[in-house]
């Protein structure tokens, strides 16, 4: 009996200083981010010893969550807008906010040799569908609109367009063949730079505003050791090795 | 004005999908839940448990399978081109069908318990009346299964109406073919449109609301007719 007490004692001391010690971050992240993410924070728990807690997800959610009072510290968006709307909201901390990430569009087919190096599928139009993420939400929709409002084809292929709710679906409606070709984030085909499967043409980013993702440090984490910690640890050589892997720019 | 034109748009589409769906699975349900109620084979188990599956699954789930199958590589993909529709994935049309699936317990469990509930006597009865199988089932089985009837026919119209995950994995989120009410509301909350979204939704709650209060003044007992499966 006593013996299990004095155990018992023994081991909640030993979990208080293990808190003490070091701290844990719950962080929000764009779906889009999933795969660097993990690999980062893995890296980030093995230096410094803080835990963190990921929850993947579409930015519009976390940020209507934010604003309830989500226990998030810190958010990895999708966009800079919501970054910038949850300062303006006095919800997040002003300073904190930085790109983590610039991401870039490609056109993607599931077929090899569907598309070619430059794009010139899209004038052809043969092509029963193509997929966008919805541009009122998604910042990889809106940058597509503008490539094809650039180049003159947005009358002609809107009939064509099947819509994502996020980036993940509208890979999905692509990767399954329900849609021929589609606008997807490059991070999502090319695995150590090169593209996995299928046929690509990356899209010069002259041709669209910068996909910026941005990050910010939340109300509730500007006390958090583990949170600013973690936001410092993106901007690293090493996370960034990781980030540029992905397809994306940083 | 309380709402615009595009949310007008995905609401008449809600209502018109709502229709179609109920209207097909007065058709498709009723055989199926007669031949459940009457029926002593060894496949009534494991066709209930199939009919009763999408109360359990996810919708994510159904709808990822629904986009392999209506795929271009999937078998309903393969049968759809063959015969010169195309492919359903991104059409109001695959929309249904895929809402056909997803409502079938909703139809045929308030059904097969309206069948069952009448019991063998009647038909035994008009049998020996020298009546017809089908005509004891038009004259004598369903005018008495009436009331359920009316109950499947609105679960099912107001579980169409409230699908959200199947239609966002096969739909698309085309206007006025697949952008439905649920997905709009959705859109309006993700573009942090926060004041349309609060209309729609509210439009969306009253709706549901006296669609069960009906319901249940009507039929008090309507939430046993759901409990069995």
């Amino acid at each position: 009996m006593k013996l299990s007490k004095l155990l018992f004692i023994f081991c909640s001391l030993l979990c208080i200083t293990s808190v003490v010690q070091a701290a844990e971050v719950n962080v929000a992240v764009a779906a889009n981010f999933t795969a660097p993410m993990k690999q980062i924070a893995a890296e980030f728990e093995k230096e410094t010893g803080h835990k963190v807690v990921l929850a993947f997800g579409a930015s519009g959610k976390f940020y209507a969550q934010i604003k309830n009072g989500a226990p998030f510290q810190l958010l990895l968006s999708a966009d800079d807008e919501k970054p910038i709307q949850l300062v303006k909201d006095g919800l997040a901390v002003a300073d904190s906010r930085f790109t983590y990430a610039i991401g870039t569009l490609v056109l993607w087919s599931a077929k090899p040799g569907f598309v070619d190096a430059k794009g010139e599928v899209l004038s052809k139009g043969h092509f029963n569908k193509i997929a966008i993420a919805n541009p009122k939400l998604a910042p990889y929709g809106t940058a597509a609109i503008e490539l094809l409002t650039k180049k003159g084809l947005l009358a002609a292929i809107t009939t064509k367009f099947v819509q994502g709710e996020n980036i993940s679906q509208t890979f999905q409606f692509v990767s399954t063949g329900n849609a021929e070709l589609g606008f997807v984030a490059l991070s999502q085909v090319m695995k150590d730079g090169a593209i996995t499967s299928g046929s690509a043409w990356i899209v010069p980013d002259s041709m669209h505003s910068p996909i910026r993702q941005d990050a910010v440090l939340l109300a509730t984490g500007k006390d958090n050791i583990a949170a600013k910690s973690l936001l410092e640890y993106l901007k690293s050589v090493k996370a960034k090795k990781i980030i540029r892997s992905y397809g994306y720019e940083s | 004005m309380f709402l615009d034109t595009s949310d007008i748009q995905a609401i008449w589409l809600t209502i018109r999908l709502a229709s179609i769906v109920t209207a097909i699975l007065l058709v498709v349900g009723t055989p199926v839940a007669w031949w459940l109620a009457r029926s002593r084979s060894r496949w009534k188990g494991p066709i209930s448990a199939t009919v009763a599956l999408p109360l359990v699954l996810p919708p994510s789930v159904l709808g990822f399978y629904l986009l392999l199958a209506m795929g271009p590589n999937g078998p309903l993909g393969h049968l759809t081109s063959a015969l010169g529709i195309g492919a359903l994935p991104f059409t109001f049309w695959g929309l249904v069908l895929a809402s056909v699936f997803y409502s079938l317990p909703f139809m045929v469990q308030p059904l097969q318990n309206a069948f069952e509930s009448i019991g063998d006597r009647p038909m035994e009865v008009a049998a020996t009346l020298g009546a017809s199988p089908l005509d004891t089932f038009f004259t004598v089985a369903l005018p008495m299964a009436l009331p359920g009837y009316l109950t499947a026919s609105i679960l099912t119209f107001a579980h169409t109406v409230g699908e959200f995950g199947v239609v966002l994995m096969i739909g698309g989120n085309i206007p006025g073919a697949t952008r439905v009410a649920s997905v709009q509301i959705y859109d309006h909350v993700e573009a942090l449109e926060y004041a349309q979204a609060h209309r729609m939704a509210a439009v969306m709650l009253i709706f549901s609301f006296i669609v069960l209060l009906a319901l249940y003044a009507w039929r008090p007992n309507a939430r046993n007719l759901l409990r069995r499966g």
